[in-house]
């Protein structure tokens, strides 16, 4: 292939692709790389700094995730201080966030050897917000991934309910101008939550669940559909409690060629009006 | 005794056109004109010139790519940010003589064929931006902004008031707040000179860089390699403050004793000083006879920054310094990537229970831990060196060279 070359990986060969990013080479080689903001269907934020790696001639550590790869790059993911570079940005996010609900975070720490008690001080206290009738918001758990504000904005929805406020610790996310959702231009489609990585976006269904201790992911089947609202023919993963016939959330498979995992408010909380009405 | 060249003008500042034609002004943007942007770049590469606001980027390299870039759309745009404590010499430069930084401008705009020149200005600094703004016009109404730009156009000039952040001197951020979103830096590459303002080509100076510029063009190359050494040719304003008798704007040529510089100042019986800004490090007495050379300071792991000095006396406690200084980042930085946003606060935090003597042991080791990742994995200079004066005043402490 014309546009195929060669890059150093902990000093191995690999082949890279004009166009692709150091991570998504890592990926193909199955080097274990922890992320934390970035996703597939999104521009990289590379503000995590999970994914970092060392490159031959560059001074700092580079985001695997936005650097795109070139021919002759030597890369190194093995050194103690690319090691100690993503460590101390688990670290650092355990000494200010709930992570409760962020599992996937918890186990890459993990496997890092974060200390969780590494570093202490003052935690990320940013409310909770419950101020519409179909997901709730607990900012003491955003890790500022920006995630979120891409979905809403350019990348998805071109919504740009969702913007950054603030500077430095005290920097968050904030919706409209007021901080409520049902004030900003939001159309509820969840597209934020869906891409949210902490559980700090929540459908309400599922944080009344858990608060009531009743979220049991072991008992939910996911059963697929289409959308059957209009015509574009989304992909409906309904995650239906198999004992109580419930449905208890909809996703959309971020595979999906149409949909990339995202729907709008029918879709995906379209259920909460068919229950609502058949109660 | 040094000639003054940049503050040349500091004792009858030229603020309308006229005077500064008469101090021999605009010879500079004379002889670029007739040599032409190709030969204007060369003269500045030879020179030596590096940029001043602190990462010390050769400016003729700069200038040539984007001189050389495809893109027909390109800008110039001047940074007046300064917002580091301690930093004030763009300041002075331009309350003195503005002209010969608009000057500056001019060569450097034409040097790189800019269809547009943006000088941002901090938005503290009002007069400055109003006198920058009056000179302008001056210059325009007088046709000096003519066929500056590409295919014999005319340049257009543009003042912006600045975010009012710290983080909006940063290159890349300073480009967002001009576009009109958040000062939120972004990654290098693509650099300034392939994709910068508005993702054209722009060759970004700082103040101090531009006002070098046209007595280089006027004296040529060599003239700047007559002063200074030879890695660090030419001159160097210094912003001098703390505990010395006449703190202000110094300009000295590279290599001069910072002991002499301490002298001129009215330093006295000083337990250090902190070299380079908020993101420099602290020197000790016992390397005040180190010449001031990008190359020195490098040797001894310090740094000139943009050339602050702040000067503490024997009675002042270092970790409130620091505690200070741990203080400044954590409210500057822009809180877009972990290592900065909440390294900075687990760092002040630190430096807070040690400036109050409260510690609990472990904040010295812990400090030099969280200074890498802070140094190795933050996406822009200011996380990147935030605990750089911290280091510095770490590996002072072991050596048993802090007074209190
Ligand atoms: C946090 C931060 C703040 C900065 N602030 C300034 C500033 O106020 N003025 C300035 O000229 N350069 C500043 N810089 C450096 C600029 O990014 C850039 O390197 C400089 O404007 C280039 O001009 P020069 O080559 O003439 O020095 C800053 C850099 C960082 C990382
Ligand atoms: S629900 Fe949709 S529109 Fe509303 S904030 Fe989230 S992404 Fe934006
Ligand atoms: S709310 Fe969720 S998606 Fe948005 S920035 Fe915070 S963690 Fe990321
Ligand atoms: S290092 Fe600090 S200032 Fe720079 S991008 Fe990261 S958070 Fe913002």
């Amino acid at each position: 292939m014309a546009d195929a070359f060669q890059i150093l990986i902990d000093g191995h060969e690999a082949i890279a692709h004009a166009g692709e990013t150091i991570l998504d080479v890592l990926r193909r080689q199955q080097v274990e790389t922890p992320t934390l903001c970035t996703h597939e269907h999104l521009t990289p934020a590379k503000a995590c700094r999970a994914c970092v790696v060392e490159l031959k001639g560059s001074r700092a550590l580079v985001a695997s995730c936005e650097r795109k790869a070139e021919p002759g790059m030597e890369v190194r993911t093995d050194s103690e201080r690319v090691e100690n570079a993503r460590r101390g940005v688990f670290e650092l996010l355990l000494s200010q966030n709930d992570v409760s609900t962020a599992p996937a975070l918890a186990a890459q720490a993990e496997s890092l050897g974060a200390d969780p008690g590494r570093y202490r001080g003052q935690r990320y206290e940013k409310g909770f917000f419950d101020d519409n009738q179909l997901y709730v918001r607990d900012y003491d758990k955003c890790i500022l991934c920006y995630r979120c504000v891409e979905a809403c904005g350019p990348d998805v929805q071109n919504t740009f309910a969702l913007t950054v406020a603030g500077r430095g610790f005290d920097a968050g996310i904030a919706a409209g101008f007021g901080g409520s959702l049902p004030d900003s231009a939001c159309v509820f489609c969840g597209n934020c939550v869906a891409v949210c990585p902490t559980g700090a976006l929540m459908d309400r269904r599922e944080h009344s669940l858990r608060a009531e201790g009743r979220w049991q992911e072991d008992r939910y089947d996911v059963v697929q559909t289409t959308c059957s609202y209009c015509g574009v023919g989304c992909q409906l993963e309904l995650h239906v409690d198999r004992e109580s016939n419930e449905i208890v959330k909809v996703t959309s498979p971020m595979d999906h060629s149409i949909t990339h995992g995202f729907l709008c408010v029918k879709g995906r909380y379209g259920y909460s009006f068919v229950e609502a009405g058949a109660e | 005794m040094h000639e003054k060249v940049l503050l040349r003008r500091q004792t009858t500042p030229a603020l309308d056109l006229g005077s500064y034609l008469a101090s021999g002004g605009f010879a500079g943007l004379k002889k670029a004109r007739e040599i032409g942007a190709a030969e204007t770049v060369r003269i500045v590469t030879e020179s030596g010139l590096v940029g001043r606001g602190g990462a010390g980027f050769p400016t003729g390299r700069k200038w040539e790519s984007v001189r050389t870039a495809t893109d027909p759309e390109r800008y110039f745009v001047l940074n007046a940010d300064e917002s580091e404590p301690g930093t004030f010499k763009d300041r002075v430069m331009i309350d003195v003589d503005p002209f010969l930084v608009l000057e500056g401008v001019l060569i450097g705009s034409f040097a790189i064929s800019a269809t547009r020149a943006f000088i941002y200005v901090r938005g503290e600094y009002r007069k400055e931006a109003d006198l920058l703004q009056r000179c302008a016009k001056e210059l325009e109404a007088a046709g000096y902004l003519e066929g500056l730009g590409p295919e014999g156009r005319a340049l257009a000039i543009e003042i912006r008031h600045g975010g009012g952040a710290y983080i909006c001197g940063e290159e890349t951020a300073l480009f967002r707040s001009i576009e009109g979103y958040r000062g939120e830096p972004m990654s290098k590459p693509p650099f300034p000179t392939v994709a910068g303002l508005f993702r054209k080509p722009t060759a970004i100076n700082n103040v101090e860089t531009v006002a070098n510029v046209p007595d280089i063009v006027t004296r040529g190359a060599s003239w700047l390699r007559s002063l200074g050494t030879e890695r660090s040719p030419g001159i160097k304003l210094y912003s001098v403050s703390g505990n010395v008798e006449r703190p202000g704007v110094y300009e000295l040529p590279f290599g001069t004793p910072l002991r002499e510089l301490l002298d001129l100042a009215g330093a006295r019986d000083l337990q250090a000083i902190l070299l380079g800004g908020a993101a420099g490090t602290f020197v000790f007495p016992q390397d005040f006879d180190m010449p001031l050379s990008y190359e020195a300071a490098q040797e001894r792991h310090a740094t000139l920054g943009s050339g602050a000095l702040i000067a503490f006396d024997h009675e002042t406690n270092l970790w409130r310094v620091a505690e200070r200084l741990g203080s400044f980042f954590a409210h500057e930085s822009c809180g877009q990537c972990v290592p900065c946003r909440v390294g900075t606060r687990r760092q002040h935090e630190m430096l807070e229970a040690l400036a109050e003597g409260h510690g609990r042991g472990s904040e010295r080791d812990l400090l030099v831990r969280l200074s890498q990742v802070m140094t190795d994995a933050s996406i822009c200079g200011l996380g990147q060196t935030a605990s750089t004066a911290v280091r510095s005043l770490l590996d002072a402490e072991a050596k048993g060279l802090l007074a209190v």
